[in-house]
């Protein structure tokens, strides 16, 4: 693969022709070829025309004529004859050449599409190399570069503004020389004909030429500034999007409404011109085409009644012009296009065209594991500058040893961010350098700073995937293994990778396993695991993830462990609550039992919906479901309570403003419906049931699903009605139509239900809605048997399948921290930057943790050198040594007891 | 017990006399109804103050932290409320309330009985008599003792 260029090429045509020189050529010469059976096939009808038809040849009866006869006069030679031919009468001769004729349909059909798939991959090959190209500048600009540009921005780049130029590409030099070809061979002919007819063609030509460009000017200045305000529009969306909360904090929606109006109003006006130009250029250059034809007439005319000219001239000229116009326009077109696509092109280039590039060997990809880092790192009179000027970090001069844990407090201003950020290149040096050892940090490959060191700060950023892919995403450096691919697939592999070099993009294989597991300091996947738990535990983080490992619906693909054994932790759970007298607080799910703490929905299904046609609100207008509910004589019953339930609830809520916090208790119906469900009671009172229609019905008997009696308290279960319902269940499965037995998973006690959580599989029942600390006790007695049960880790690890959401935004911020914490613990790395990693914590869970991950990282003897941007001076006292920062100064180093034994700035903040 | 019964009782309770069964019944359908059964803690003192109790039924006590353990100082009985000094005031528990027979009680969170507070004046009011009477009985007690002395 041939590295990208250092510099973007600014000119597209050049940019183009350096990457496709050899397919343009090639795809010109099958052009020329092209122009063979095309020039033939014009020739071909009046073959047929005069022979066969006329009668021309075959004047005799039973004349016959050689078909495919070859001959040709050599020079020096004279006539020679390759082939006698067939002789063919005139019948076969016309069947014979029409034939001939379909050939070369064919031919040129086969051509035309030849060609045209040819350019069309050539354009997307390129498209996909400048897009690749694009992206890779993305992954080498400093640092301070995105700092100015919107992320949006960047994308609509590479996705949209780049996208037209791939259908250019294939035309790019074919286009230019096939018609200036067919427009010269026009031209000539008529010059041929007659000089002077010639030269006016020839000066309305020039005109257009020199007039059409020069008008085309303002179109292109037109079509920048579109493209300018139709990018910023999009970077003005993304930050709408980014910052919604924000805008909603502070009422500012109509604020972004008229800016957005304004812009898309100038969006309007600058595309409106466009149009407005692009037709008038369009006028003007039909006007000219047609005005040579009228010269031709006046002039021609004259001349031959002059007797300068005799008429054939001049209706062979007029004939010949005919040719002329269509390839004129085009190549103003082709140019129009370029001209267009250049803009386009340079628009981008200039974007993406930053000093400092980060050099392609820093990012050089490599397998191996570098060796670890014993050198000390250090700054040399190192100053860092903020964006507005001011210094930061004023000539500092410093050095880290390994194996040192060194805790960085600054006053007031930032100094020791700045340093960390500096030691994790995310900040260059004005002056001065950062090293290790003899080398500069800036010129160590990534393979190096990004393995044997990590970095983590309180601005965290997660990738919106699994937990498990961003606690593992700091491991994956490298494809490392080779992954067997086998028929189909391996002929896709194949292909991917030959149709990748084409493009200049890499062949890397994104299927292959990425993750480094030597780095966390295990072998493989199968003891990862352990590495992963120690981790989050050194966070205080792995009990969130157990929590979300209960609340969510396990994969049951990978975590199988918790489907067989399912069985024994419910019996676990149900001992466990006897023993401890806690039986009361859950009531399990009995298959010929009512549960009471279960919603009258839940009872009636007795199973977690896996589909939408029984779930929710669908259930009640299910034809089968109504139906059963009618054969157990539920029907009425349930609509009588679904109308008390309504009176109830209108009576209670009614009053309430939409956004009353009461409606959270309110189960049955949302604060929008309550006007729906008002009216509808007031048609429905009184109504006898049997004249209320199916779907006014269903809309009552719904909120009879959600009711609980312990909850509610509106006292309107009783026993027989209790009875009924589990009746009902039982016919619901008997005759379960086959579109719906995927729609369902039946409550089974020694079955996992796949569409349910893993709480409410382990609990199987429900939580009494009596005790307002049943939730929590119940938590924990089913994290202490799955500890027990050896099941903890899978629990962790459905956990770890939770998406984060985009940016991480499912998370709080103080999760954020810790995840991105454990991420760089895991890598095990010689030196550890953590600059205010987790700001977003209260102090003493600031304290447990850093208490934990200085422990953490030192585990099986490895000693790597901790760097800590403390929140606190305080927690500066669990470090060897403490470094102070004032207004950009250094002005303290030392071991946290010499520095509180001075009395110097330290001291004073920790007093 | 249903939700009309429990309005009922709340009508007994001195603070929530004056106030309309309608927003009673709604005070009670968004309280939660919990039982304790005898022993059990419903709150502690020094925890965080986050819900009034009403009891419904059973017999409960309040217990203050001493020096030679909790001392029993009240009893609480069906209809009395407990715990609203501390939601109205953002502190913490001045007691440890313990039932002392199987117990029903509403629970009602202190953001609902503030918002509650805030949208029903006339209850507010209620409250305030009831708080102020409190006090002067508090203040004769106080004046009493001093004058024992």
């Amino acid at each position: 693969m041939k590295g990208p260029q250092p510099h973007m090429e600014p000119s597209i045509a050049r940019y183009i022709w350096t990457h496709t020189k050899k397919q343009q050529l090639w795809i010109l010469m099958i052009v020329v070829l092209s122009m063979i059976p095309y020039f033939m096939s014009f020739d071909l009808p009046k073959l047929i025309v005069n022979g066969p038809i006329q009668g021309s040849g075959f004047e005799q009866p039973g004349a016959t004529q050689p078909f495919m006869r070859l001959h040709y006069n050599l020079p020096f030679i004279g006539e020679v004859q390759f082939f006698s031919g067939f002789q063919l009468d005139r019948k076969e001769t016309l069947f014979a050449l029409s034939l001939v004729f379909l050939l070369l349909v064919v031919i040129n059909g086969l051509f035309k599409l030849y060609i045209n798939t040819y350019k069309g991959r050539l354009g997307e090959r390129m498209l996909r190399r400048i897009r690749f190209d694009l992206v890779d500048r993305v992954l080498r600009f400093p640092p301070f570069y995105f700092k100015r540009v919107k992320s949006a921005e960047v994308a609509t780049m590479v996705k949209d503004e780049v996208e037209p130029l791939g259908g250019f590409i294939g035309d790019a030099f074919v286009q230019p020389v096939l018609l200036g070809g067919q427009a010269l061979t026009a031209m000539l002919f008529i010059v041929v004909q007659n000089f002077w007819l010639g030269m006016i063609a020839a000066v309305i030509v020039v005109i257009q030429i020199a007039l059409i460009p020069r008008m085309r000017r303002r179109l292109i200045v037109l079509g920048r500034e579109r493209q300018l305000t139709a990018r910023a529009l999009s970077g003005r969306v993304g930050e709408i999007v980014d910052g919604i909360g924000a805008v909603h904090v502070h009422d500012t929606s109509n604020y972004e409404r008229a800016d957005i109006a304004a812009r898309l109003g100038l969006i309007f006006k600058i595309r409106f011109d466009l149009y407005q130009w692009k037709f008038m250029v369009k006028f003007l250059n039909n006007f000219l085409a047609q005005v040579t034809p009228f010269l031709f007439y006046m002039i021609g005319g004259y001349l031959v009644i002059q007797g300068r000219l005799d008429v054939g001239q001049l209706v062979a000229v007029i004939g010949a012009y005919k040719d002329l116009p269509g390839p004129m326009k085009e190549l103003i077109d082709w140019d129009q296009a370029r001209q267009d696509i250049q803009v386009k092109y340079q628009q981008v280039v200039e974007q993406f065209t930053a000093e400092g590039l980060i050099a392609p060997r820093i990012g050089a990809l490599t397998i191996d594991n570098p060796d670890p880092m014993t050198n000390p790192l250090s700054a040399i009179s190192l100053s860092i500058a903020d964006d507005g000027g001011a210094m930061l970090l004023d000539r500092v001069s410093l050095q880290i040893k390994p194996g040192e844990t060194v805790a960085l407090v600054s006053t007031a201003t930032d100094g020791a961010e700045a340093l960390a950020e500096a030691f994790a290149r995310l900040n260059w040096p004005a002056s001065g350098r950062v090293a290790s050892g003899a080398d500069d940090l800036l010129e160590l490959p990534e393979s190096i700073t990004g393995r044997r060191m990590s970095y983590a700060s309180s601005d965290v950023f997660l990738f919106q995937a699994s937990l498990r892919d961003n606690l593992l995403y700091g491991l994956k450096h490298a494809p490392l293994t080779s992954v067997p691919y086998d028929g189909a697939a391996a002929d896709q592999r194949r292909w991917n990778i030959d149709e990748a070099r084409r493009s200049g993009n890499p062949d890397l294989d994104i299927h292959s396993d990425w993750i480094n597991y030597a780095s966390a300091g295990a072998t493989g996947p199968h003891d990862l695991f352990e590495a992963v738990r120690r981790v989050l535990d050194a966070v205080v983080l792995s009990r969130d993830i157990l929590d979300l490992g209960l609340r969510s619906s396990a994969d049951l693909t990978r975590h199988t462990e918790l489907a067989r054994r399912i069985v024994e932790l419910r019996a676990a759970l149900r001992t466990r609550l006897e023993r401890e007298g806690l039986s009361g607080l859950v009531v399990p799910f009995e298959p010929g039992a009512y549960n009471k703490e279960a919603t009258i929905g839940q009872n009636l299904l007795f199973g977690a919906a896996a589909g939408p046609e029984l779930a929710d609100r669908a259930l009640a207008a299910n034809p089968y479901f109504a139906s059963v509910l009618r054969q157990a004589g539920l029907d009425r019953t349930l609509y009588e309570m679904g109308m008390e339930i309504a009176e109830q609830a209108i009576e209670l809520f009614a009053d309430l403003p939409p956004d009353h916090q009461f409606f959270q208790q309110l189960a049955f119906m949302s604060a929008e419906e309550i006007p729906t469900y008002k009216t509808l009671l007031q048609r429905l009172k009184n109504r006898p049931h049997e004249a209320v229609s199916e779907d006014d019905r269903a809309m009552i008997v719904t909120l009879s699903f959600a009711y609980i009696e312990p909850r509610h308290r509106f006292g309107l279960l009783s026993d027989e009605l209790m009875s009924k319902i589990v009746a009902a269940r039982n016919r619901f499965y008997e005759n379960l139509p086959p579109e719906l037995q995927n729609a369902i998973e039946r409550y089974d006690p020694a079955k996992y239900i796949a569409a349910a959580t893993v709480m409410d599989n382990v609990l199987f029942g429900r939580v009494g809605n009596n005790h307002p600390d049943a939730p929590d006790r119940i938590r924990s007695i089913v994290y202490d048997i799955l500890d027990e049960l050896g099941l903890y880790a899978e629990l962790l690890d459905v956990g770890l399948d939770f998406n984060v959401g985009s940016g991480g935004r499912r998370l709080t911020g103080g999760q954020r921290q810790k995840l991105d914490v454990a991420r760089v613990l895991l890598k095990r790395p010689d030196f550890l930057i953590l600059n205010r990693p987790l700001a977003a914590l209260d102090q003493r869970m600031q304290d447990k943790v850093l208490r934990n991950v200085l422990e953490e990282a030192r585990r099986d003897g490895h000693s790597p050198a901790i760097v800590w941007v403390v929140t606190n001076p305080a927690m500066a006292m669990m470090f060897d040594r403490v470094i102070v920062f004032d207004s950009g100064k250094l002005v303290e180093d030392g071991t946290p007891e010499t520095l509180l034994a001075g009395n110097g700035i330290f001291k004073e903040l920790l007093s | 017990m249903l939700l009309k019964d429990e309005v009922g009782m709340l009508q007994r309770v001195p603070l929530f006399s004056a106030i309309e069964p309608t927003k009673l019944k709604l005070l009670a359908f968004t309280s939660d109804r919990v039982s304790y059964s005898a022993g059990q803690i419903l709150f502690r003192q020094g925890d965080e103050g986050d819900a009034a109790y009403v009891i419904l039924s059973g017999r409960a006590d309040i217990l203050v932290d001493s020096d030679s353990g909790p001392i029993k100082v009240a009893e609480l009985e069906p209809n009395s409320i407990v715990g609203e000094i501390a939601i109205l005031c953002n502190s913490s528990r001045t007691a440890t309330v313990r039932a002392a027979s199987p117990l029903e009680a509403l629970r009602i969170r202190k953001d609902h009985f503030l918002r509650l507070m805030r949208e029903f004046p006339e209850m507010t009011i209620e409250i305030l008599r009831v708080l102020a009477d409190r006090l002067s009985h508090t203040t004769a007690d106080l004046i009493d003792a001093r004058s024992a002395k």
